[in-house]
This record gives C-alpha cells, sequence and structure tokens, in this order.
C-alpha cells in the first residue's frame, strides 16, 4: 500500500521487480527509470490516482511504491530529500570499472 | 581448506532450486512482496536503494583461488564489475537482478560458496582473525572452530527465527584482530593454569544504537563442550531476548537488563542439562575438522633473504610496505601479506573484477592458493616466501593493492552509506574518499603512525564507528549530512567505546576537523605513543579545545 507524503507536489518511485531498478510511475501510467518523465501529482485527487496505480502494480511489476515530494523549477523535477535525489541520480561516487585497477 | 561433503553440497544446492522457485513465483505475481521478502533475505538478497544487492558468505573470511575467481566471474556476468569485502569478512555485489539471483547462487554453489544466513534473525557468518593459522602469537587455529560453529548452526531449526541477529566471533590469539568483545559472543581461545586449551565465552557485545562490552561468562571452556556451551547461550536468549522492541532485542540488551550472573545461572542451567548430550565434541570429531586446516607444505627458507634487505635499503616504498602490510608469520622464512583495499581515493573494501582475478592468480603462485578477508575490509595473502616479496610487491603495485597503509589513517573501515543504503542517514564512502585524499602523503602517514578511522552511515554502526580510534558517525540533520566524532575507541583486546567529543560537524567540515584532531594528538604525543595511547593520557579536552576553537 502506498503512503502519501506531505507535499504540495508529489511523484510516486519504487524499485522494479525483475531487477530492484529505481523506477517512477509517468503520465502513461508505465514506470520509467528517468525522474524527468515522472507524473506530478498536483492534488490530492491526483495522488489518490498514482497510489491507485501503485497498489495495482505492486503485484509483478514494483517492489516498495511509495509517494515522494519533490520540488519543480522550470519544470524540471528534483526530490527533497537528499535520500531521493541519490535514489534518483545515482551514487555520489565513482566505481571501479570490472577491468580497472585504478580509482583515479 | 575446508571442503564440502554430500551433506553441504545437498542441502546448498536443494536451498537454490527452492529459491529460484520461490522467485519464479514471486515474478508471476503467486507470491506478494510480504511473502517473498523473508524468502529472499534468507538467501542473502537485499534490496537496496538502487538495486538488489547479494550478500555472499565467505566462512571465517577464508577462500580459495577458485572462489576468488567466481567472485571475480559473478561481478562481470551478473554485476557491475566490482564488489564489496565487509566487515562481516563476506562479498556484497550492489547490482544483482532478482531474475538472475538463482544463476549467480548456482554458480557460487559450484565453488562451494552460499549466501545462506547472511541475512535474517539467524547466525550469522563467524568471523576470525584473518591471520588464523599463521599468526606468531596464536595459542590455536580459530577456524577449526568456526568451522564446526558453521556446520552446527547452519539451518539450525531452533534458531532460524531468533529475537534478532546474531553474531560469533573467534580469536586464537591474545591479541585481538576479530574483535570479540562487541560480538554477541565473542571466544577466545587460552590455556588455563594446566596449559589446557579452552574458550573464554564473551557475551552481550555489540555496536548499533547501543554499544555495549561483551563480559566473560565463563572463563575457561574446554573445547568439546563448545557447542552445547554455545546452544545453552542461544536457549537462554531464544527464550528472554525481547521480541517488542527492535532495538533491544540483541543479546546485549538482555546481558544488561538481567546482569551477567543472572544470564550465566541461566546458561549454566541449561547447560547442565545437555552438556553431554548429542552435542558433545569428540576428540575425533575436531580432529576430523583439524585435518582441512593444516598447515600447507612449507619449503626450508633461508633465515634472511638478502634481495628483500637490498630492495627494503634502496625503495622507501618497499620498506614503508614491508612495515605495514607484511607481518611476521610463524613458519620461517615466510610471510603474511596483508593487501590493501584502501588505495587513495577508493571506496574502502571496494574491488574490481580485474583485482579479484589477480587476486587469485597471485595466491595460486605465491600464497598456497588462499586468500583471506579482513573485518577490516582488506584481503591477505597469509603464506608467502619472504623470498618472493619483492616479485609479489611489484605485482601487488601494478594492480593498485600495495599501498602501505595498513593501520593507518587512511585504512579506514566505511559502511556502504547513503550511497547504497536503505537504511543510511548520510554517506559514508565520499567522507572517507575525502580523507584518504586529505592524507594522500605516505610519508605523512607513517609519521602519524597506527590511527584507525570508522565510518557509519547511521546509528545501526555497519562501519563499527563506536570502535575506531577516530569513529564517524553520519546523521540527518534537518534533511542535511552531519557527523559526530567520537574518540578513544578501541576494538581490540583492550576494547573501549569512543566518547562523543561534541556537537556535530557539516559535512563540508568534517574533513578539517578530522585534521584537526591529527595535528593535535601530533603536538601532544609522546615518544612511541600512538594516536588512542595520546588520548588515553590527555582525555577530550585538547582535542575539543583545538576543534571547537576554530569554529
Amino acid at each position: 500500500m502506498a503512503k502519501a507524503a506531505k507535499s504540495t507536489l508529489q511523484i510516486a518511485t519504487a524499485n522494479r521487480l525483475r531487477d530492484g531498478a529505481v523506477v517512477f510511475l509517468t503520465v502513461d501510467g508505465a514506470w520509467s527509470t528517468s525522474l524527468a518523465e515522472a507524473r506530478v501529482a498536483r492534488t490530492a485527487a491526483d495522488a489518490d490516482h498514482l497510489i491507485a496505480t501503485c497498489d495495482r502494480d505492486a503485484a509483478t511489476v514494483v517492489v516498495g511504491p511509495t509517494l515522494i515530494a519533490v520540488t519543480e523549477h522550470d519544470g524540471v523535477i528534483e526530490p527533497v530529500d537528499l535520500r531521493e535525489r541519490i535514489r534518483a541520480n545515482g551514487l555520489t561516487i565513482d566505481t571501479i570499472a570490472a577491468d580497472a585497477v585504478r580509482y583515479l | 581448506m575446508y571442503t564440502y561433503d554430500e551433506h553441504d553440497r545437498t542441502f546448498v544446492a536443494e536451498r537454490v532450486a527452492q529459491f529460484r522457485d520461490q522467485v519464479k513465483r514471486r515474478l508471476l505475481g503467486e507470491l506478494t512482496e510480504e511473502q517473498f521478502k523473508p524468502l529472499r533475505l534468507t538467501n542473502g538478497l537485499y534490496l537496496q536503494l538502487h538495486a538488489y544487492m547479494l550478500r555472499v558468505a565467505i566462512p571465517y573470511g577464508t577462500l580459495s583461488s577458485a572462489q576468488m575467481r567466481m567472485l571475480a566471474h559473478i561481478a562481470r556476468r551478473y554485476d557491475r564489475g566490482y564488489g564489496h569485502f565487509t566487515t562481516r569478512q563476506n562479498i556484497q555485489f550492489n547490482w544483482i537482478k532478482l531474475e538472475d539471483a538463482a544463476d549467480a547462487l548456482d554458480d557460487l554453489a559450484s565453488v562451494e560458496m552460499h549466501a545462506l544466513q547472511t541475512s535474517g534473525n539467524c547466525i550469522r557468518n563467524t568471523t576470525a582473525d584473518q591471520w588464523a593459522g599463521v599468526a606468531i602469537d596464536e595459542i590455536e587455529d580459530p577456524r577449526i572452530w568456526c568451522e564446526i560453529i558453521r556446520q552446527w548452526s547452519s539451518l539450525h531449526p531452533e534458531f532460524t527465527f531468533l529475537p534478532r541477529k546474531f553474531k560469533i566471533a573467534v580469536t586464537g590469539s591474545p591479541n585481538d584482530r576479530a574483535a570479540v568483545r562487541v560480538h554477541d559472543i565473542g571466544l577466545r581461545l587460552r590455556r588455563d593454569e594446566k596449559g589446557e586449551v579452552g574458550f573464554e565465552v564473551i557475551v552481550g557485545g555489540g555496536l548499533g544504537r547501543t554499544p555495549m562490552i561483551g563480559k566473560t561468562i565463563r572463563e575457561f571452556l574446554p573445547k568439546r563442550h563448545l557447542l552445547s556451551y554455545l546452544e545453552a547461550i542461544l536457549r537462554a536468549y531464544n527464550l528472554a531476548g525481547r521480541r517488542d522492541n527492535l532495538y533491544k532485542a540483541r543479546i546485549k540488551i538482555l546481558v544488561h537488563e538481567i546482569g551477567v550472573e543472572e544470564m550465566r545461572r541461566r546458561v549454566e542451567a541449561e547447560w547442565a542439562a545437555i552438556r553431554d548430550g548429542a552435542l558433545d565434541l569428540p576428540p575425533q570429531t575436531i580432529d576430523a575438522i583439524s585435518r582441512h586446516f593444516s598447515p600447507p607444505a612449507y619449503e626450508p627458507q633461508p633465515a634472511v633473504d638478502l634481495a628483500v634487505e637490498r630492495l627494503r635499503l634502496e625503495s622507501v616504498s618497499f620498506a614503508r610496505w614491508l612495515k605495514t602490510n607484511v607481518a611476521p608469520h610463524r613458519e620461517p622464512g615466510y610471510a603474511i601479506v596483508n593487501l590493501s583495499l584502501k588505495p587513495e581515493g577508493a571506496p574502502p573494501g571496494d574491488a574490481s573484477a580485474a583485482q579479484m582475478e589477480a587476486v587469485a592468480d597471485l595466491a595460486l603462485a605465491h600464497s598456497h592458493d588462499e586468500i583471506r578477508v579482513s573485518h577490516e575490509q582488506n584481503l591477505v595473502l597469509p603464506h608467502v616466501k619472504r623470498a618472493d616479496l619483492p616479485t609479489l610487491w611489484r605485482k601487488l603495485a601494478a594492480i593498485d593493492l600495495a599501498t602501505p597503509n595498513l593501520g593507518l589513517v587512511s585504512d579506514i573501515i566505511a559502511c556502504p552509506g547513503l550511497d547504497y543504503c536503505a537504511l543510511a542517514n548520510a554517506r559514508s564512502i565520499p567522507v572517507a574518499q575525502r580523507i584518504t585524499r586529505r592524507f594522500a602523503d605516505l610519508k605523512r602517514q607513517h609519521d602519524i603512525g597506527e590511527l584507525k578511522i570508522k565510518i557509519s552511515g547511521c546509528i545501526n554502526a555497519c562501519g563499527h564507528h563506536h570502535v575506531g580510534h577516530i569513529g564517524i558517525l553520519g546523521v540527518d540533520k534537518n534533511g542535511e549530512e552531519f557527523y559526530q566524532i567520537t574518540l578513544g575507541g578501541d576494538g581490540t583486546e583492550t576494547t573501549a567505546l569512543g566518547r562523543i567529543i561534541g556537537p556535530a560537524v557539516s559535512a563540508d567540515d568534517v574533513v578539517d576537523a578530522i585534521e584537526t584532531l591529527v595535528e593535535t594528538y601530533l603536538q601532544k604525543r609522546r615518544p612511541g605513543e600512538r594516536f588512542v595511547d595520546t588520548y588515553r593520557r590527555v582525555g577530550d579536552a585538547p582535542f575539543k579545545e583545538r576543534l571547537y576553537a576554530a569554529a
């Protein structure tokens, strides 16, 4: 069961069941790995709609769907929480490549 | 090394087949996430921030070359080409797909590895001194006992649903490199007055939200009684450990609440009823396990190797490496070689598939096919001829595993933190990276000397910050990362919990703060004093004054 976050602007996020990837619910009702494609709920009714889709897809599509607070500036969406920003934008560190022996 | 018997092989294979079916049912929607989650966790598969994470058990941190090569294969085939060695001497893969997990586990089973009991409220991988069997100060090889514990605790029906996870560590040496006093049960091999070898049994240690130093519940336990005594402790805990509050469920809270005397009374009463039963370990059983850990066939070596001594004089880098990364070996002419997984700027404990493959090759060529993982997130080649040291050093340097920094300021333990972990409040790895860059000058590091920095991204303390000489704990202050600093912790035989020095510092300020603390030590230290010695002598005040005066 997805829960609503306390914010005016919200999006739905989850991890994709088959591979764990971070995904966002889009305007088409699909799940995308691109934050930019996330559907922004601006009203309580919008949020309820997102929750309904989350609950529908928790069976076979995604894990742990939840609504998170976002800001929107010039059409660019950014999660409010640091944790969610890291989820959305990826690691903040460089990792080592399979054949590499240096991190530089 | 221990090799699987038919029983081990069968149960691992059966568990993989069972998990494959469970995954299939989950993907079809026949199992809900609520039903599936405990099943995947039982098989070591977590869901972290960005992906599933598979934690693979490395029993007591011992690997063969073939096993290390398989870890590299898992990293390449199913992950993003690297893995992360942990403080439980295990390895985590950060990007495993659920749909691939059973295949990865099948591949691991082909080299006698699995991910069982790397999660959940059960007895986890028993850890040991990474120098087990080769350390000069060792009484007996602790891995024999870790293996006996592994066999007893694997799928133990009574202890599959404990109040909380349960961690055991064993040291065979008086110098504790396994942090036994901060485990649920710590076992220290020792001799009694007659010279007989047995265990000091320590219970109720732990880090996390409520750090506690373990208490000795029995000064001397004869070896044959180990399992019955452990079973008695687990029963006392399983019965009375709290299940109403996640944060009060570890055995340390029980021991703290009822007192060590009452805990001892309960354990001894239970033990009296079972001590001579099925868990008794006759000498022939112990001998059969011991044979798996017999030393390799060492070859006679010259007492002094001139090539090593010559290179020591010629190369300051080699001399530094000998000083920090090479330890004396119980066999004359041999050495223990520690491989640093903490090169400047690297996430502590990470290794690429290429590095793992190279280490596998080096272990085959130079270390009797054996590799160890340390709880401080480094690797060890335990059986190296001293004559091979110059060659091995060059080969390790070529794969960036020869940084001469073991035990120094840049040899940091860090948990995955908020970059990976669903529980974290703040990032750990970037802080570790910045500290290693600030102290990149190896001459300076060697001048500072032994200094253990340990970083956790939340109060669960996976980075062991409570027992760091300098501990760093990431906290969330109104959505911003702050870092609380503790001083004076110690995870060795002189176990101590660090004390908070003052208000948390911001992410921007944390590296400057660490440098200020190090500078204060350098000013105050007397000859021969390590950071922690100076801290114990002068206390908090000088450090506090310097740190907060600047602010």
